[in-house]
């Protein structure tokens, strides 16, 4: 590095500063840190694989959907579906590092000295994750209405669009709050491992275990719908609940497995000491 | 202009940091010395807001620094030049950076060449940066803002000579342009080279603090003659303190309380020949801080001496 060299004369400006001739700076808006917040969700290696990884697993879903399902199931539900699992597994993942690596990799000693005030920079990060799991789904309907078109000339079939709007949205109401609870885990743990390998279990190896025990013990098959909120997110993916008694368990559910964690986890992320 | 004032970290029952106050002055440069883990990190975060303050304030050009509206762009913050992602470019960080700060993108480009890192290595991520390679990135981030003031922590960790000399010059140049500058360090030379106030923190509590020259000076005189036991006598005759520097090796010296002039017309009315008169620069506050360190360097002291068993590690509070 040729640094011996160096000028300090790039540095003017500096002297009126002290000298109090430059008034103060505007405050950072909500905007700008929505902006950043964003943009750092996809700045590192990490993010731009995630990204990588769900363009590369929605175009083989698309082409798998083509070159092996039977012809009656050339539809828009299977390609939306193909396009939309990957990107309901890997989005939560991006909303975990958005807040673990503040901790886990230190930036929180540059974000949160610029900007001093925590509960603005997780609003924001907040705020991009839910917009990341709306967007995200728009994105997979896109992308597997093109896959339906070009699957069904391929095919050789009219395209079939057997995907209501009512059943869309359950289906995004579904991946936010898949999205969310990457987020509670993640504010819960501060550690990008820990949020981790807490996600898998919580959404993967949990779901497993549930349904068996619901299969083996009749009792838990009664009480799964007002205890279980994974059984009633992944419901979702298939349409809103259909009863006022569904939307209850779903709401109760939901506030114990994620508003009252996801609380707690942002008042310990407002404490918790930045090294 | 930073104001400590009264400032106290407590964890649970050990205190990080005890009633520490000082003042770092526009202008300036504040070395705040200290040993690993005497308090200096632990005051620098709550200085910059990211540790609460169990009681004390400290604030940044006259308020906390939380009530700054755009913090970095009126005081630049180095912290741990490790703390970036790894996985982000450099180019990156000072990018998100001037992002939040609300800059122009050519600030970075600014920056890249003050620190004198190149482009290629700005392309690179931070995973493969030398520890050298990620200060002058972190200052580059301090910078950004043209903050009127500066506070690192350790900002030589990691540089070559080259590039400790490098530093040194921008720093000083920076307050000669009437920035403020608050850099810690545990290293008494590092300091004192560059420093025009010195703090030093022992043990969360701030035991020295003045101007350099201050410190290093009325720590006596340093004589020596062919003859010490003589000159001693003469010495203490005219009413000086006299101690020999060395006790087992005669021709090591005399350190004096008189001035250099005194000690000077005392030999010369001895008729002793003085092989070497000189003011003894900063030996003070050199035996000072080797008493400090002494103090939390358990490898180096024995058990009996060692202060309370039950305190962290010296790296844990740093």
């Amino acid at each position: 590095m040729s640094a011996t060299s160096s000028t300090l004369t790039t540095a003017t400006g500096r002297a009126g500063a002290v000298a109090g001739h430059r008034t103060a700076p505007p405050a950072i808006g909500f905007g700008r840190l929505l902006v950043v917040e964003a943009r750092k969700m996809v700045d590192t290696r990490a993010g731009a694989w995630l990204v990588i990884a769900i363009a590369v697993a929605s175009v083989l879903a698309s082409v798998a959907v083509i070159a092996w399902a039977p012809e009656e199931m050339v539809d828009y539900s299977s390609f939306a579906t193909a396009v939309g699992i990957p990107m309901a597994i890997i989005l939560p993942v991006i909303a975990i590092l958005s807040v673990t690596s503040e901790f886990s990799q230190r930036t929180g000693l540059a974000t949160f000295t610029l900007v001093p005030h925590r509960g603005r920079v997780v609003a924001a990060k907040l705020v991009d994750a839910l917009a990341v799991g709306v967007l995200g789904m728009v994105v997979a309907a896109g992308v597997g209405a093109i896959g339906n078109l070009v699957g069904a000339a391929v095919v050789g079939v009219d395209p079939v669009w057997d995907v209501s709007l009512a059943e869309f949205s359950a289906i995004v109401l579904g991946n936010v709050l898949g999205v969310l609870v990457g987020f509670m885990l993640a504010t819960l743990l501060r550690s990008t491992a820990a949020a981790m390998v807490a996600y898998l279990v919580y959404g993967y190896v949990l779901v497993g275990l549930t349904t068996v025990l619901a299969a083996a013990q009749p009792w838990f098959a009664d009480a799964q719908p007002w205890v279980d909120f994974n059984y009633h997110q992944g419901n979702l993916f298939e349409g809103f609940p259909a009863t006022g008694e569904g939307w209850a368990q779903l709401g109760v559910t939901a506030a114990a497995w994620l508003v009252l964690p996801l609380a707690l986890g942002l008042w310990r992320l407002g404490r918790a000491e930045v090294k | 202009m930073i104001v400590i004032d009264g400032l106290t970290k407590r964890y649970g029952g050990h205190t990080a940091v005890d009633h520490v106050s000082f003042t770092a002055r526009p202008g300036r440069v504040t070395g705040f010395l200290g040993p690993n883990g005497a308090g200096k990190s632990t005051t620098l975060r709550v200085l910059a807001g990211l540790t609460p303050a169990t009681s004390g304030s400290a604030t940044v050009l006259g308020r906390p620094y939380h009530r700054l509206p755009n913090p970095g762009r009126e005081i630049g913050v180095l912290l741990d030049a490790s703390a970036q992602h790894a996985g982000r470019t450099g180019r990156e960080v000072l990018r998100v950076a001037t992002l939040t700060m609300g800059l122009p993108r050519t600030r970075v480009d600014e920056m890249l060449d003050l620190v004198g890192l190149t482009q290629d290595e700005a392309s690179r991520r931070i995973r493969d940066y030398s520890l050298g390679m990620r200060q002058r990135l972190g200052l580059a981030h301090a910078l950004l803002g043209d903050p009127g003031v500066l506070v690192l922590d350790e900002p030589a960790n990691g540089l070559d000579p080259a590039g400790i000399r490098w530093m040194r010059d921008l720093l000083a140049g920076y307050a000669a342009d009437g920035g403020t500058v608050l850099l810690s360090s545990h290293l008494l030379h590092e300091i004192e080279v560059v420093a025009d106030d010195i703090v030093v923190i022992g043990r969360g509590r701030i035991v020295a603090g003045g101007t350099k020259e201050e410190l290093l000076a009325g720590s006596g005189t340093l004589v020596r003659c062919a003859e010490p036991g003589l000159l001693a006598e003469a010495l203490s005759g005219a009413g000086h303190h006299v101690e020999r520097v060395d006790a087992g090796d005669a021709t090591a010296g005399l350190r004096t309380d008189a001035d250099p002039t005194a000690a000077g017309l005392v030999a010369l009315a001895a008729g002793l020949a003085l092989t070497e008169l000189r003011a003894d620069d900063g030996a003070g506050l050199e035996e000072m801080f080797l008493q400090l360190t002494a103090d939390t360097q358990r490898e180096t002291t024995t058990p009996a001496t060692s202060p309370s068993p039950t305190r962290p590690t010296a790296g844990a509070a740093a």
